[in-house]
């Protein structure tokens, strides 16, 4: 086990830094400066300027002393906020999107288990096909069109939410439902699969044999074995709300890291991008590892007991 | 009931399953009595319609399943007529069944003192700690070492035999009166079969259950049962006492199975088998199902179903050749040899006197 946890950190880390460097030079390659009003600037303004931010050495020594900076615990300072660490600012802006996506998961996964256990236990039924049309809209409608419609119907036109920003609780209702559509979908897909399996399995008929009613062979011995498997959707579902979150953040003007991340982009300062790519795919990359080491800890059970994999 | 020593009493059943390709008549006319106390052995080939037999005893044929006609009497009401609530408060009470695997019957995520606290809890509404101290009795019962320390294991932590063990006293835990055992011991080593065949007979005697003994092993019939049905394609063609069947077979498919059954005194190194396949129960053949494949065939069998005709108080046979019109045939050289046996046995007293209705 500490081989093997020793092992994945290091491959952790060599996917951390590999991320790094593909961001880098794909940035490089984006068209613009950080410079805002370039047109108004003087030649010497503009190398004085970009001087100062280094970003006059050729991209290569850029590159290494940024990798240089970050061995040294440094991710830099943002260009568009005058000189704030982007560590500082990924930090201050990290509340609403652990709020958003937290309460998105919890959303999403909760009314997914229950979409997807309806759809099993009703198979081939009409529940079953609306909870599955209801589950490939939500994979196949992107989150901009469902925030925006959200926004405009719930929103706007019946007013029961307020349309954009981050002053309560309320504020946060129309971006989590627009942000749990995707998780949702999937763990509903995933539920429903894994559960018609259980469902058709022996120890069900065994439970059925001991007389237990519908609704307690679901629940006492249905559920919990569907719900074992679910541990390796962690990844996924931590993966689509992080890229959900950037979109959902603008449209909605959640002051989150997603938010940050794309203003980043459209004025390229360089550093930001870096740094909240890098923080995501850290977060993403430990994710895995903790599904994989949770997986671990249960899956010897499941193997043994006969059940397959 | 027609008769009060009997638990079940099945008529006439008929039982269609709706497939792409059409109804298959898995379940044609089948009747058979369960005597009080008595090991009923369902003998026959997969697809024979064992299971789907006593499936729907409990009431738990597949969704695609139609019962066509016929009854299941048990306690003097028919068990095809009531509605699923009232089979759950049967099924585990007063009817309970063992499958086939016990690798896969238990709950992978349960500890197997609560998953034997089950059926208590549902049927005699125990509360959770007074149905888990009654589990751990019953684990004691099926022969399980050191119970007190592994009620709160999980299956993955036994053996398959330990594991059927522990089915069993799941399916016993509420002393049903009836018990389906569908091929207990097929997955299991040849030991281990044993143990589990001595057990399950043990154990009858002291909860005083009915059994149902489903399988296509006749060896273990010969140590299990008292009385044999063997069954092919959806219909019983022979049944009798235990012995009646193993030594004075009359149906040339009950001669086909004993004669692929090897014995201790086989001779030559090839066991014979029965050539072709079952028919396709989609279209059933007229006349007896097995003539195609019998050696014994007349022109009446390919023409008109067989009756049973009688060979003793308690042995009826489905075949032509027992016509007093029909010819006399040799049946093969085992048969004969256990006819033999079969005559020179004292004539054994029927293990439980009754009247056979047809």
């Amino acid at each position: 086990m500490r081989k093997y946890l020793l092992k994945r950190i290091f491959y952790l880390f060599l996917t951390l830094f590999i991320v790094a460097t593909a961001t880098f030079f794909l940035m490089k390659l984006m068209p613009g400066t950080p410079l805002q009003n370039e047109a108004k600037l003087t030649a010497s303004e503009k190398a004085s300027i970009l001087a100062q931010y280094g970003l006059d050495k050729p991209v290569w020594l850029q590159y290494f002393i940024y990798i240089g900076g970050i061995f040294k615990g440094s991710l830099g300072l943002s260009f568009q906020f005058s000189d704030q660490a982007v560590s500082y600012l990924i930090g201050s802006r990290m509340g609403p999107s652990m709020q958003l996506g937290g309460q998105a998961m919890v959303v999403g996964v909760i009314f997914g288990i229950i979409l997807g256990a309806v759809g099993a236990i009703r198979k081939d039924t009409w529940a079953d096909r609306l909870a599955t049309i209801l589950s490939i809209l939500g994979i196949a409608v992107p989150s901009f069109v469902l925030a925006i419609l959200l926004q405009y119907y719930l929103g706007l036109k019946l007013g029961w939410f307020p349309v954009a920003g981050w002053e309560g609780f309320a504020y946060t209702i129309l971006p989590t439902l627009a942000l749990a559509a995707s998780p949702l979908a999937e763990t509903a897909r995933f539920i429903r699969t894994d559960m018609v399996d259980v469902l058709s399995s022996d120890y069900i008929e065994l439970a059925k044999a001991k007389g237990l009613s519908k609704f307690g062979i679901v629940y006492h011995h249905a559920l919990r074995n569907s719900l074992i498997p679910m541990v390796t959707l962690i990844g996924p579902l931590a993966a689509a709300l992080m890229t959900g979150s950037m979109v959902v953040e603008n449209i909605f003007s959640v002051p989150g890291i997603g938010e940050q991340f794309v203003k980043s982009i459209l004025v390229n300062d360089y550093p930001t991008i870096m740094g909240v790519t890098i923080f995501y795919s850290a977060l993403l990359c430990l994710l895995l590892l903790l599904t994989d080491i949770v997986y671990g800890i249960i899956d010897p059970r499941i193997r043994l007991s006969g059940n397959g994999d | 009931m027609e008769n009060p020593e009997n638990v079940i009493e099945v008529r006439n059943l008929q039982i269609d399953f709706h497939t792409y390709a059409g109804e298959v008549k898995a379940i044609r006319d089948v009747s058979f009595d369960l005597r009080k106390g008595e090991t009923l052995a369902i003998v026959g080939e997969s697809g024979s319609g064992k299971s789907v037999t006593t499936r729907s005893l409990m009431g738990l044929l597949a969704p695609n399943a139609v019962i066509k006609g016929g009854s299941i009497m048990f306690h003097d009401e028919d068990i095809i007529k009531k509605s699923e609530k009232d089979m759950q408060h049967i099924r585990g009470k007063d009817i309970a069944m063992i499958f086939q695997d016990p690798m896969t019957s238990l709950d992978p995520t349960m500890r197997i003192g609560l998953q034997i606290a089950e059926p208590l809890m549902k049927h005699k509404g125990l509360k959770k700690k007074e149905a888990v101290a009654q589990a751990l009795e019953m684990l004691k019962l099926v022969g399980i070492t050191n119970p007190e320390g592994r009620i709160n294991d999980y299956p993955y932590q036994f053996s398959g035999g330990m594991r059927q063990r522990i089915v069993i006293a799941i399916a016993l835990v509420c002393y049903p009166e009836v018990l389906i055992a569908d091929e207990p011991t097929t997955a299991l080593d040849v030991t281990i079969q044993a143990q589990i065949l001595d057990l399950m007979k043990d154990l009858q005697n002291r909860i005083d259950t009915s059994i149902i003994f489903i399988t296509h092993d006749l060896g273990v019939v010969a140590g299990m049962a008292d009385r044999v049905a063997v069954m092919y394609a959806g219909k019983i063609v022979e049944y009798g006492t235990v012995d009646e069947i193993f030594f004075n077979p009359q149906h040339p498919y009950t001669w086909g199975l004993l004669n692929s059954m090897p014995t201790l005194d086989t001779e030559g190194g090839s066991l014979s088998a029965i050539p072709g396949t079952p028919p396709d129960l989609l279209d059933p053949p007229v006349g007896d199902a097995f003539a195609a494949r019998s050696d014994y065939a007349m022109k009446i069998d390919t023409e008109q179903e067989p009756p049973f005709f009688k060979v003793s108080d308690t042995h009826y046979a489905a075949t032509w050749l027992l016509h007093p019109d029909a010819p006399k045939v040799t049946p093969p050289a085992e048969i004969v040899r256990r006819q033999k046996k079969f005559a020179a046995m004292e004539k054994p007293e029927p293990p439980i006197k009754h009247v056979t209705k047809e």
